[in-house]
Protein backbone atom coordinates (compact mmCIF):
# COMPACT_ATOMS: atom_id res chain seq x y z
CA UNK A 1 0.00 0.00 0.00
CA UNK A 2 1.64 3.57 -1.00
CA UNK A 3 -0.35 6.46 0.50
CA UNK A 4 0.44 9.66 -1.45
CA UNK A 5 -1.33 12.43 0.44
CA UNK A 6 -1.10 16.31 -0.66
CA UNK A 7 2.24 16.02 -2.26
CA UNK A 8 3.71 19.15 -3.77
CA UNK A 9 7.34 18.83 -4.97
CA UNK A 10 8.42 22.61 -6.10
CA UNK A 11 12.48 22.68 -8.01
CA UNK A 12 13.40 26.22 -7.56
CA UNK A 13 10.45 28.14 -10.05
CA UNK A 14 9.84 24.74 -11.28
CA UNK A 15 6.59 23.04 -10.09
CA UNK A 16 6.81 19.54 -10.96
CA UNK A 17 4.23 17.87 -8.45
CA UNK A 18 1.15 20.02 -7.34
CA UNK A 19 -0.93 18.90 -4.50
CA UNK A 20 -0.78 15.29 -5.41
CA UNK A 21 -2.85 12.53 -3.71
CA UNK A 22 -3.86 9.05 -4.49
CA UNK A 23 -3.71 5.65 -3.23
CA UNK A 24 -1.77 2.55 -4.73
CA UNK A 25 -4.21 -0.32 -3.31
CA UNK A 26 -2.49 -3.91 -2.58
CA UNK A 27 -2.65 -6.49 -4.63
CA UNK A 28 -3.63 -5.61 -8.18
CA UNK A 29 -1.60 -3.11 -10.70
CA UNK A 30 -1.81 0.01 -10.52
CA UNK A 31 -0.78 2.42 -13.82
CA UNK A 32 0.71 5.95 -13.21
CA UNK A 33 -0.12 7.35 -16.69
CA UNK A 34 0.84 10.96 -17.70
CA UNK A 35 2.29 12.83 -20.57
CA UNK A 36 6.15 13.39 -20.30
CA UNK A 37 7.36 16.13 -17.48
CA UNK A 38 3.84 15.46 -15.97
CA UNK A 39 5.68 14.87 -12.40
CA UNK A 40 5.81 10.93 -12.49
CA UNK A 41 9.36 9.99 -11.57
CA UNK A 42 9.43 12.64 -9.27
CA UNK A 43 6.67 11.63 -7.21
CA UNK A 44 8.11 8.03 -7.53
CA UNK A 45 11.68 9.62 -6.23
CA UNK A 46 9.56 11.21 -3.22
CA UNK A 47 7.84 7.88 -2.58
CA UNK A 48 10.96 6.47 -1.91
CA UNK A 49 12.31 9.15 -0.11
CA UNK A 50 14.81 9.91 -2.58
CA UNK A 51 13.51 13.76 -2.98
CA UNK A 52 12.01 15.52 -0.08
CA UNK A 53 8.20 16.98 -0.76
CA UNK A 54 8.04 20.54 -0.40
CA UNK A 55 4.69 19.83 1.08
CA UNK A 56 2.76 16.99 2.00
CA UNK A 57 3.79 13.23 2.13
CA UNK A 58 4.01 9.60 0.70
CA UNK A 59 4.32 6.52 3.14
CA UNK A 60 4.26 3.03 2.07
CA UNK A 61 2.72 0.48 4.42
CA UNK A 62 1.94 3.38 6.58
CA UNK A 63 5.46 4.76 7.11
CA UNK A 64 7.48 7.67 5.17
CA UNK A 65 10.04 5.20 2.88
CA UNK A 66 12.82 6.84 4.95
CA UNK A 67 11.60 4.68 8.43
CA UNK A 68 11.83 1.48 6.63
CA UNK A 69 13.79 -0.62 8.69
CA UNK A 70 13.98 -3.27 5.97
CA UNK A 71 12.80 -1.36 2.81
CA UNK A 72 14.38 -3.63 -0.09
CA UNK A 73 11.92 -6.51 1.60
CA UNK A 74 9.04 -3.82 1.49
CA UNK A 75 9.15 -2.48 -1.73
CA UNK A 76 11.74 -2.55 -4.63
CA UNK A 77 12.24 -0.17 -7.06
CA UNK A 78 13.45 0.66 -10.50
CA UNK A 79 14.01 4.06 -11.50
CA UNK A 80 13.97 5.45 -15.14
CA UNK A 81 17.61 6.97 -14.14
CA UNK A 82 19.97 4.19 -14.35
CA UNK A 83 21.18 3.53 -10.33
CA UNK A 84 24.23 1.14 -11.06
CA UNK A 85 27.89 2.09 -10.58
CA UNK A 86 29.51 1.27 -14.80
CA UNK A 87 32.14 0.05 -13.19
CA UNK A 88 30.62 -2.66 -11.09
CA UNK A 89 29.73 -5.91 -12.59
CA UNK A 90 26.05 -7.31 -12.05
CA UNK A 91 26.92 -9.56 -9.40
CA UNK A 92 28.77 -7.23 -7.14
CA UNK A 93 26.21 -4.37 -7.59
CA UNK A 94 23.27 -6.50 -6.05
CA UNK A 95 25.44 -8.20 -3.80
CA UNK A 96 26.48 -5.09 -2.44
CA UNK A 97 23.14 -3.91 -2.06
CA UNK A 98 22.16 -7.59 -0.43
CA UNK A 99 24.67 -7.38 2.06
CA UNK A 100 22.66 -3.95 3.60
CA UNK A 101 19.87 -6.37 4.49
CA UNK A 102 22.07 -9.43 5.22
CA UNK A 103 20.37 -11.07 2.25
CA UNK A 104 22.78 -13.97 0.91
CA UNK A 105 24.31 -14.75 -1.76
CA UNK A 106 22.49 -17.28 -3.31
CA UNK A 107 19.09 -15.27 -3.46
CA UNK A 108 21.79 -12.64 -5.37
CA UNK A 109 22.39 -15.69 -7.66
CA UNK A 110 18.55 -16.78 -7.61
CA UNK A 111 17.36 -13.03 -8.83
CA UNK A 112 20.17 -12.75 -11.26
CA UNK A 113 19.20 -15.92 -12.85
CA UNK A 114 15.36 -15.00 -13.03
CA UNK A 115 16.22 -12.00 -14.87
CA UNK A 116 18.11 -13.52 -17.61
CA UNK A 117 21.66 -12.53 -16.98
CA UNK A 118 23.27 -14.48 -15.33
CA UNK A 119 25.94 -15.40 -18.69
CA UNK A 120 26.78 -11.63 -18.03
CA UNK A 121 27.00 -11.36 -14.26
CA UNK A 122 30.70 -10.82 -13.56
CA UNK A 123 30.68 -8.36 -16.51
CA UNK A 124 30.64 -4.24 -15.73
CA UNK A 125 27.07 -2.89 -16.14
CA UNK A 126 28.93 -0.49 -17.90
CA UNK A 127 28.95 -2.57 -20.74
CA UNK A 128 25.83 -3.84 -20.67
CA UNK A 129 22.82 -2.50 -23.38
CA UNK A 130 19.79 -0.96 -22.82
CA UNK A 131 17.85 -4.11 -22.14
CA UNK A 132 20.26 -5.52 -19.83
CA UNK A 133 20.62 -2.41 -17.28
CA UNK A 134 16.53 -2.58 -17.11
CA UNK A 135 17.00 -6.16 -16.29
CA UNK A 136 19.58 -5.86 -13.70
CA UNK A 137 17.48 -3.04 -12.57
CA UNK A 138 15.02 -5.47 -12.03
CA UNK A 139 16.96 -7.93 -10.21
CA UNK A 140 17.89 -5.26 -7.59
CA UNK A 141 14.11 -4.38 -7.17
CA UNK A 142 13.06 -8.07 -6.51
CA UNK A 143 16.25 -8.63 -4.43
CA UNK A 144 14.61 -8.42 -1.18
CA UNK A 145 11.38 -10.26 -2.86
CA UNK A 146 9.21 -7.32 -1.97
CA UNK A 147 5.68 -7.28 -1.62
CA UNK A 148 5.62 -3.80 -3.82
CA UNK A 149 7.12 -3.08 -6.64
CA UNK A 150 7.76 0.71 -8.24
CA UNK A 151 8.46 0.37 -12.38
CA UNK A 152 9.11 3.68 -13.61
CA UNK A 153 8.78 3.87 -17.52
CA UNK A 154 10.27 0.17 -17.46
CA UNK A 155 9.72 -0.47 -21.49
CA UNK A 156 11.23 2.44 -22.27
CA UNK A 157 13.96 2.35 -24.96
CA UNK A 158 13.67 -1.35 -24.60
CA UNK A 159 13.52 -3.14 -27.85
CA UNK A 160 9.93 -5.83 -28.87
CA UNK A 161 11.20 -8.61 -27.14
CA UNK A 162 12.51 -6.32 -23.80
CA UNK A 163 8.90 -5.37 -24.03
CA UNK A 164 7.51 -8.34 -24.00
CA UNK A 165 9.60 -9.97 -21.03
CA UNK A 166 8.72 -6.91 -19.19
CA UNK A 167 4.86 -7.32 -19.78
CA UNK A 168 5.40 -11.50 -18.81
CA UNK A 169 7.11 -10.30 -15.97
CA UNK A 170 4.26 -7.60 -14.91
CA UNK A 171 1.52 -10.67 -14.93
CA UNK A 172 3.87 -12.53 -12.80
CA UNK A 173 3.95 -10.36 -10.29
CA UNK A 174 0.49 -9.87 -10.38
CA UNK A 175 -0.40 -13.27 -10.40
CA UNK A 176 2.20 -13.47 -7.33
CA UNK A 177 -0.14 -10.95 -5.62
CA UNK A 178 2.44 -8.24 -5.52
CA UNK A 179 1.25 -4.67 -5.27
CA UNK A 180 2.40 -2.71 -8.25
CA UNK A 181 3.35 0.40 -9.67
CA UNK A 182 3.92 1.11 -12.96
CA UNK A 183 4.08 4.51 -14.53
CA UNK A 184 4.03 4.53 -18.76
CA UNK A 185 3.65 7.27 -21.11
CA UNK A 186 1.73 5.21 -23.27
CA UNK A 187 -1.90 3.77 -22.58
CA UNK A 188 -2.07 0.95 -24.31
CA UNK A 189 0.89 -0.62 -22.34
CA UNK A 190 -1.19 -0.08 -19.31
CA UNK A 191 -4.55 -1.37 -20.38
CA UNK A 192 -2.82 -4.52 -21.10
CA UNK A 193 -1.34 -5.09 -17.02
CA UNK A 194 -3.20 -2.49 -14.94
CA UNK A 195 -6.14 -2.92 -13.28
CA UNK A 196 -5.80 0.52 -12.19
CA UNK A 197 -5.05 3.91 -12.97
CA UNK A 198 -3.80 7.11 -11.78
CA UNK A 199 -3.72 9.65 -14.33
CA UNK A 200 -1.44 12.97 -13.80
CA UNK A 201 -0.75 16.01 -16.13
CA UNK A 202 1.22 18.86 -14.97
CA UNK A 203 1.63 17.52 -11.53
CA UNK A 204 -1.91 17.33 -11.27
CA UNK A 205 -4.23 14.19 -10.75
CA UNK A 206 -6.64 13.79 -13.88
CA UNK A 207 -8.42 11.40 -13.07
CA UNK A 208 -8.21 8.12 -10.32
CA UNK A 209 -10.26 5.64 -11.84
CA UNK A 210 -9.93 1.88 -13.24
CA UNK A 211 -9.27 0.71 -17.14
CA UNK A 212 -12.77 -0.69 -17.85
CA UNK A 213 -14.08 2.75 -16.70
CA UNK A 214 -11.63 4.23 -19.36
CA UNK A 215 -12.66 1.32 -22.16
CA UNK A 216 -16.02 2.60 -21.31
CA UNK A 217 -15.53 5.66 -21.54
CA UNK A 218 -13.79 5.05 -24.85
CA UNK A 219 -16.96 2.91 -26.12
CA UNK A 220 -19.53 6.01 -25.16
CA UNK A 221 -17.32 8.02 -28.00
CA UNK A 222 -17.73 5.12 -30.03
CA UNK A 223 -19.52 6.17 -33.23
CA UNK A 224 -20.80 3.90 -36.50
CA UNK A 225 -20.22 5.36 -39.98
CA UNK A 226 -23.11 4.77 -42.41
CA UNK A 227 -23.97 4.47 -46.20
CA UNK A 228 -27.24 4.52 -47.36
CA UNK A 229 -28.98 4.83 -50.70
CA UNK A 230 -31.38 7.10 -48.95
CA UNK A 231 -28.81 8.99 -46.48
CA UNK A 232 -31.46 12.28 -45.51
CA UNK A 233 -34.63 9.63 -44.61
CA UNK A 234 -32.27 7.73 -42.48
CA UNK A 235 -30.67 10.17 -40.86
CA UNK A 236 -33.95 11.46 -40.08
CA UNK A 237 -35.55 7.88 -38.52
CA UNK A 238 -32.29 7.41 -36.62
CA UNK A 239 -32.48 10.84 -34.86
CA UNK A 240 -33.95 10.48 -31.01
CA UNK A 241 -32.91 10.80 -27.69
CA UNK A 242 -29.01 10.88 -26.90
CA UNK A 243 -28.64 10.06 -30.29
CA UNK A 244 -26.44 12.31 -32.62
CA UNK A 245 -25.99 11.94 -36.40
CA UNK A 246 -24.04 14.19 -38.29
CA UNK A 247 -22.74 14.40 -42.16
CA UNK A 248 -19.43 12.85 -42.82
CA UNK A 249 -17.13 12.64 -45.74
CA UNK A 250 -18.45 11.28 -48.86
CA UNK A 251 -21.97 11.47 -48.26
CA UNK A 252 -22.26 9.06 -44.90
CA UNK A 253 -23.51 9.86 -41.80
CA UNK A 254 -21.87 9.34 -38.26
CA UNK A 255 -23.90 8.09 -35.66
CA UNK A 256 -22.93 8.14 -32.42
CA UNK A 257 -25.43 7.08 -29.66
CA UNK A 258 -26.94 4.08 -31.09
CA UNK A 259 -25.02 0.64 -32.20
CA UNK A 260 -24.49 -1.35 -35.59
CA UNK A 261 -27.44 -3.62 -35.03
CA UNK A 262 -29.98 -0.86 -33.84
CA UNK A 263 -29.36 1.17 -37.18
CA UNK A 264 -29.50 -2.13 -39.23
CA UNK A 265 -32.80 -2.98 -37.95
CA UNK A 266 -34.16 1.00 -38.22
CA UNK A 267 -32.95 0.75 -41.58
CA UNK A 268 -34.51 -2.66 -42.59
CA UNK A 269 -38.18 -1.21 -40.68
CA UNK A 270 -38.02 1.65 -43.18
CA UNK A 271 -37.29 -0.20 -45.74
CA UNK A 272 -33.77 1.95 -46.92
CA UNK A 273 -30.68 -0.16 -48.44
CA UNK A 274 -27.35 0.47 -46.56
CA UNK A 275 -23.73 0.60 -48.26
CA UNK A 276 -22.06 0.53 -45.45
CA UNK A 277 -21.99 -0.07 -41.91
CA UNK A 278 -19.32 0.28 -39.98
CA UNK A 279 -18.63 0.37 -35.83
CA UNK A 280 -15.66 3.15 -35.50
CA UNK A 281 -14.44 2.58 -31.76
CA UNK A 282 -12.34 5.32 -30.03
CA UNK A 283 -9.13 3.45 -28.65
CA UNK A 284 -7.66 3.40 -25.45
CA UNK A 285 -4.79 6.04 -27.08
CA UNK A 286 -7.51 8.37 -27.87
CA UNK A 287 -9.57 8.11 -24.38
CA UNK A 288 -6.37 8.83 -22.65
CA UNK A 289 -5.55 11.90 -25.14
CA UNK A 290 -9.11 13.22 -24.37
CA UNK A 291 -7.83 13.24 -20.71
CA UNK A 292 -4.40 14.45 -20.47
CA UNK A 293 -5.26 16.87 -23.44
CA UNK A 294 -6.58 19.92 -21.35
CA UNK A 295 -3.40 19.60 -19.41
CA UNK A 296 -0.83 19.16 -22.24
CA UNK A 297 -2.81 22.50 -23.78
CA UNK A 298 -2.46 23.97 -20.44
CA UNK A 299 1.29 23.30 -20.13
CA UNK A 300 2.16 24.92 -23.75
CA UNK A 301 -0.11 28.31 -22.44
CA UNK A 302 1.58 28.22 -18.98
CA UNK A 303 4.82 28.12 -21.08
CA UNK A 304 3.86 31.35 -23.10
CA UNK A 305 2.37 32.55 -20.11
CA UNK A 306 5.69 32.22 -18.37
CA UNK A 307 7.35 34.15 -20.81
CA UNK A 308 5.36 36.82 -20.41
CA UNK A 309 5.76 37.10 -16.94
CA UNK A 310 9.69 36.77 -17.44
CA UNK A 311 9.51 39.78 -19.87
CA UNK A 312 7.53 41.99 -17.87
CA UNK A 313 10.32 41.20 -15.04
CA UNK A 314 12.97 42.36 -17.27
CA UNK A 315 11.16 45.70 -18.00
CA UNK B 1 18.05 -14.16 -22.83
CA UNK B 2 16.53 -16.42 -21.29
CA UNK B 3 12.55 -15.89 -20.87
CA UNK B 4 11.69 -15.52 -17.46
CA UNK B 5 11.69 -18.67 -15.06
CA UNK B 6 8.84 -20.22 -14.50
CA UNK B 7 9.31 -20.82 -10.70
CA UNK B 8 7.67 -18.90 -7.89
CA UNK B 9 10.41 -16.92 -5.46
CA UNK B 10 9.88 -17.84 -2.02
CA UNK B 11 9.09 -14.95 0.20
CA UNK B 12 12.30 -13.22 1.79
CA UNK B 13 14.07 -16.26 0.67
CA UNK B 14 17.51 -16.40 2.24
CA UNK B 15 16.93 -14.08 5.07
CA UNK B 16 18.07 -14.45 8.37
CA UNK B 17 16.47 -11.56 10.76
CA UNK B 18 15.89 -8.77 7.71
CA UNK B 19 17.04 -5.08 7.94
CA UNK B 20 19.52 -2.88 7.73
CA UNK B 21 21.91 -3.01 10.62
CA UNK B 22 25.49 -0.89 10.59
CA UNK B 23 27.76 -3.81 10.49
CA UNK B 24 25.57 -5.08 7.23
CA UNK B 25 26.41 -1.48 6.21
CA UNK B 26 29.93 -1.62 6.66
CA UNK B 27 30.36 -5.03 5.09
CA UNK B 28 28.02 -3.96 1.91
CA UNK B 29 30.42 -0.79 1.39
CA UNK B 30 33.64 -2.94 1.94
CA UNK B 31 32.29 -5.10 -1.11
CA UNK B 32 31.44 -2.09 -3.11
CA UNK B 33 35.12 -0.71 -2.39
CA UNK B 34 36.98 -4.06 -3.65
CA UNK B 35 34.87 -4.87 -6.63
CA UNK B 36 35.85 -1.51 -8.58
CA UNK B 37 38.66 -2.24 -10.43
CA UNK B 38 39.98 1.65 -10.39
CA UNK B 39 39.94 1.69 -6.57
CA UNK B 40 41.89 -1.53 -6.74
CA UNK B 41 44.47 -0.11 -8.75
CA UNK B 42 44.59 3.57 -6.98
CA UNK B 43 45.25 1.53 -3.50
CA UNK B 44 47.97 -0.32 -4.96
CA UNK B 45 49.62 2.66 -6.69
CA UNK B 46 49.40 4.32 -3.38
CA UNK B 47 50.94 2.00 -1.52
CA UNK B 48 53.69 1.86 -3.90
CA UNK B 49 53.85 5.44 -3.61
CA UNK B 50 54.35 5.19 -0.02
CA UNK B 51 56.92 2.39 0.30
CA UNK B 52 59.31 3.05 -2.68
CA UNK B 53 60.37 6.57 -2.65
CA UNK B 54 61.97 6.80 0.46
CA UNK B 55 64.06 3.86 -0.18
CA UNK B 56 65.24 4.95 -3.82
CA UNK B 57 65.96 8.23 -2.97
CA UNK B 58 68.00 6.89 -0.03
CA UNK B 59 69.44 4.55 -1.97
CA UNK B 60 70.67 7.17 -4.96
CA UNK B 61 72.05 9.38 -2.35
CA UNK B 62 74.06 7.05 -0.82
CA UNK B 63 75.35 5.96 -3.92
CA UNK B 64 76.64 9.60 -4.47
CA UNK B 65 77.54 10.76 -0.92
CA UNK B 66 81.14 11.50 -1.78
CA UNK B 67 79.50 14.05 -4.13
CA UNK B 68 77.17 15.72 -1.70
CA UNK B 69 78.30 19.24 -0.31
CA UNK B 70 78.78 19.06 3.68
CA UNK B 71 75.69 20.77 4.20
CA UNK B 72 73.16 18.43 2.22
CA UNK B 73 75.19 15.44 4.38
CA UNK B 74 74.30 17.12 7.85
CA UNK B 75 70.90 17.61 6.40
CA UNK B 76 70.24 14.56 5.41
CA UNK B 77 67.60 13.27 7.78
CA UNK B 78 66.87 9.23 7.95
CA UNK B 79 63.54 9.69 9.63
CA UNK B 80 61.98 12.25 7.16
CA UNK B 81 63.37 10.46 4.08
CA UNK B 82 61.53 7.37 5.54
CA UNK B 83 58.35 8.33 5.75
CA UNK B 84 59.16 10.75 2.79
CA UNK B 85 56.93 8.85 0.25
CA UNK B 86 53.75 10.50 1.96
CA UNK B 87 54.23 13.50 -0.73
CA UNK B 88 53.14 10.98 -3.45
CA UNK B 89 50.86 8.55 -1.42
CA UNK B 90 48.56 11.93 -0.60
CA UNK B 91 47.70 12.09 -4.19
CA UNK B 92 46.38 9.37 -4.67
CA UNK B 93 44.62 8.38 -1.31
CA UNK B 94 42.68 11.93 -1.55
CA UNK B 95 41.62 11.37 -5.22
CA UNK B 96 40.18 7.83 -4.29
CA UNK B 97 38.41 9.26 -1.17
CA UNK B 98 37.06 12.08 -3.16
CA UNK B 99 35.76 9.33 -6.00
CA UNK B 100 34.31 6.60 -3.58
CA UNK B 101 31.57 8.79 -3.19
CA UNK B 102 31.75 11.13 -6.00
CA UNK B 103 31.62 8.57 -8.32
CA UNK B 104 27.87 6.89 -6.71
CA UNK B 105 26.92 10.50 -7.34
CA UNK B 106 27.97 10.46 -11.37
CA UNK B 107 26.80 7.31 -11.58
CA UNK B 108 23.59 7.24 -10.14
CA UNK B 109 24.65 5.00 -7.58
CA UNK B 110 24.11 7.08 -4.84
CA UNK B 111 19.96 6.23 -5.44
CA UNK B 112 20.52 2.70 -5.34
CA UNK B 113 22.90 3.12 -1.85
CA UNK B 114 20.19 5.38 -0.36
CA UNK B 115 17.09 3.35 -1.32
CA UNK B 116 18.56 0.32 0.33
CA UNK B 117 19.60 2.51 3.64
CA UNK B 118 17.53 5.01 3.84
CA UNK B 119 17.92 6.73 6.84
CA UNK B 120 21.63 8.07 4.55
CA UNK B 121 23.94 9.19 7.18
CA UNK B 122 25.23 5.28 7.73
CA UNK B 123 25.84 4.83 4.26
CA UNK B 124 28.30 7.90 4.92
CA UNK B 125 29.43 6.39 8.11
CA UNK B 126 30.42 2.88 6.94
CA UNK B 127 32.08 5.07 3.39
CA UNK B 128 34.23 6.32 5.81
CA UNK B 129 34.98 3.85 7.95
CA UNK B 130 35.62 1.15 5.89
CA UNK B 131 38.13 3.66 4.09
CA UNK B 132 39.66 4.98 7.24
CA UNK B 133 40.46 1.07 7.76
CA UNK B 134 42.03 0.78 4.28
CA UNK B 135 44.12 3.42 4.27
CA UNK B 136 45.12 2.63 8.45
CA UNK B 137 46.36 -0.74 7.47
CA UNK B 138 47.96 -0.42 4.21
CA UNK B 139 49.64 2.77 5.04
CA UNK B 140 50.80 0.96 8.22
CA UNK B 141 52.35 -1.70 5.95
CA UNK B 142 54.14 0.54 3.91
CA UNK B 143 55.43 3.02 5.43
CA UNK B 144 56.87 0.07 7.78
CA UNK B 145 58.86 -1.17 4.93
CA UNK B 146 59.28 2.44 3.45
CA UNK B 147 61.13 2.91 6.95
CA UNK B 148 63.38 0.31 7.96
CA UNK B 149 64.58 -0.57 3.86
CA UNK B 150 65.50 3.07 4.41
CA UNK B 151 67.54 2.37 7.21
CA UNK B 152 69.07 -0.62 6.01
CA UNK B 153 70.33 1.26 3.09
CA UNK B 154 71.55 4.42 4.93
CA UNK B 155 73.49 2.38 7.47
CA UNK B 156 76.33 2.36 5.46
CA UNK B 157 77.03 5.95 6.20
CA UNK B 158 76.55 5.38 9.98
CA UNK B 159 73.04 8.17 9.70
CA UNK B 160 70.30 5.73 10.54
CA UNK B 161 67.59 6.17 12.54
CA UNK B 162 66.59 3.18 14.37
CA UNK B 163 62.71 3.40 15.68
CA UNK B 164 63.16 3.87 19.42
CA UNK B 165 65.14 7.04 18.04
CA UNK B 166 63.82 10.73 19.48
CA UNK B 167 61.21 11.16 17.24
CA UNK B 168 61.04 8.46 15.11
CA UNK B 169 58.06 6.54 16.54
CA UNK B 170 56.08 9.57 16.28
CA UNK B 171 56.49 10.22 13.10
CA UNK B 172 55.99 6.78 11.78
CA UNK B 173 52.65 6.75 13.85
CA UNK B 174 52.14 10.46 12.72
CA UNK B 175 52.75 9.33 9.11
CA UNK B 176 50.35 6.60 9.17
CA UNK B 177 47.51 8.67 10.78
CA UNK B 178 48.01 11.89 8.37
CA UNK B 179 46.81 9.65 5.42
CA UNK B 180 44.28 7.93 6.99
CA UNK B 181 42.71 11.16 7.77
CA UNK B 182 43.65 13.10 4.86
CA UNK B 183 41.42 10.10 2.99
CA UNK B 184 38.59 10.75 5.53
CA UNK B 185 38.44 14.24 4.83
CA UNK B 186 38.70 13.92 0.97
CA UNK B 187 35.38 11.59 1.56
CA UNK B 188 33.74 14.33 3.36
CA UNK B 189 34.91 16.46 0.29
CA UNK B 190 33.33 14.05 -2.09
CA UNK B 191 29.99 13.67 -0.18
CA UNK B 192 29.92 17.59 0.22
CA UNK B 193 30.40 18.38 -3.72
CA UNK B 194 28.76 15.30 -5.36
CA UNK B 195 31.16 16.05 -8.02
CA UNK B 196 34.32 14.04 -8.77
CA UNK B 197 35.61 16.78 -10.99
CA UNK B 198 34.58 19.23 -8.19
CA UNK B 199 35.69 17.46 -5.33
CA UNK B 200 39.25 16.70 -6.62
CA UNK B 201 39.31 20.44 -7.27
CA UNK B 202 38.49 21.46 -3.72
CA UNK B 203 40.91 18.33 -2.12
CA UNK B 204 43.79 19.77 -4.61
CA UNK B 205 43.21 23.74 -3.86
CA UNK B 206 42.64 22.92 0.07
CA UNK B 207 45.63 20.97 0.20
CA UNK B 208 48.29 22.24 -2.16
CA UNK B 209 47.32 25.55 -3.93
CA UNK B 210 46.45 27.68 -0.19
CA UNK B 211 50.38 27.47 0.40
CA UNK B 212 51.17 29.16 -2.91
CA UNK B 213 48.51 31.52 -2.39
CA UNK B 214 49.93 32.65 1.32
CA UNK B 215 53.43 32.92 -0.39
CA UNK B 216 52.44 35.95 -2.82
CA UNK B 217 51.22 37.50 1.01
CA UNK B 218 53.68 39.58 2.97
CA UNK B 219 56.09 37.40 4.72
CA UNK B 220 54.48 38.29 8.58
CA UNK B 221 51.03 37.84 7.55
CA UNK B 222 52.27 34.69 5.35
CA UNK B 223 54.14 33.60 8.52
CA UNK B 224 51.32 34.17 10.76
CA UNK B 225 48.96 32.26 8.61
CA UNK B 226 50.97 29.35 7.59
CA UNK B 227 51.44 26.82 10.19
CA UNK B 228 47.02 26.71 9.85
CA UNK B 229 46.52 25.78 7.00
CA UNK B 230 45.51 22.07 6.47
CA UNK B 231 48.57 20.48 5.08
CA UNK B 232 51.09 22.22 7.00
CA UNK B 233 48.97 21.54 10.12
CA UNK B 234 48.46 17.99 8.87
CA UNK B 235 52.20 16.94 8.22
CA UNK B 236 54.06 18.39 11.04
CA UNK B 237 53.35 15.13 13.48
CA UNK B 238 54.51 13.28 10.23
CA UNK B 239 58.02 16.00 10.35
CA UNK B 240 61.01 14.84 12.00
CA UNK B 241 63.32 17.98 10.73
CA UNK B 242 61.17 21.49 10.26
CA UNK B 243 62.79 23.67 7.62
CA UNK B 244 61.95 27.20 9.22
CA UNK B 245 60.32 27.78 13.15
CA UNK B 246 56.99 28.55 11.88
CA UNK B 247 54.96 25.54 12.65
CA UNK B 248 52.80 24.21 15.49
CA UNK B 249 53.40 21.53 17.56
CA UNK B 250 53.22 17.67 16.03
CA UNK B 251 50.01 16.44 17.81
CA UNK B 252 48.76 20.11 18.56
CA UNK B 253 48.33 21.15 14.05
CA UNK B 254 47.76 16.93 14.10
CA UNK B 255 44.51 17.91 16.59
CA UNK B 256 44.25 20.89 14.10
CA UNK B 257 44.15 18.92 11.17
CA UNK B 258 41.51 16.21 12.68
CA UNK B 259 39.38 19.55 13.32
CA UNK B 260 39.16 20.17 9.26
CA UNK B 261 38.31 16.85 8.76
CA UNK B 262 35.45 16.82 11.01
CA UNK B 263 33.45 20.30 10.22
CA UNK B 264 34.01 18.75 6.25
CA UNK B 265 32.24 15.47 7.40
CA UNK B 266 29.43 17.53 9.01
CA UNK B 267 28.96 19.27 6.02
CA UNK B 268 28.99 16.35 4.05
CA UNK B 269 26.74 14.62 6.66
CA UNK B 270 24.21 17.75 6.92
CA UNK B 271 24.48 17.88 2.57
CA UNK B 272 23.52 14.19 2.52
CA UNK B 273 20.77 14.72 4.89
CA UNK B 274 18.98 17.73 3.38
CA UNK B 275 19.61 17.37 -0.42
CA UNK B 276 17.53 15.41 -2.65
CA UNK B 277 19.48 12.45 -4.52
Amino acid sequence: MIDVEHVTKRYGDRLAVDDLSFQVKPGIVTGFLGPNGAGKSTTMRVILGLDAPTSGRATVNGKSYRDLTAPLHEIGALLEARAIHTGRSAYNHLLGMAQTHGINRSRVSEVIDLVGLTEVAHQRAGSFSLGMGQRLGIAAALLGDPSTVILDEPGNGLDPEGILWIRNLLKRLAMEGKTVFLSSHLMSEMAQTAEHLVVVGRGRLIADTTVAEIVEQASREAMVVVHASQAEELARALSGDGVTVEAGLDGGLEVRGLSAPDIGAIALREQIVLHELTPQRASLEQAFMSLTGSSVEYRTGAASRDAGDELAVAA
Amino acid sequence: MSALAPTVVPRRAGVTVPGVTFPRVVLSEWTKLWSLRSTRWVLLVSFIAMAAPGPIISAVQMGRWAHLTLHDRVTFDSIDAGVGGWHLAQLGIGVLGVLIISGEYSTGMIRSSLMAVPRRLPVLAAKVLVYAGVTLVLMLIATLISYFVTQAIVTEHHIQHGISAPGALRVVIGNILFLTVLGTMCVGLGAWVRNSAGGIAAFVGLIFVLSGLIDILPANIGNAVMPYLPLNAGTGVATHHFDNSHHLSPWGGFALFCGYALIILLGAAITLMRRDA
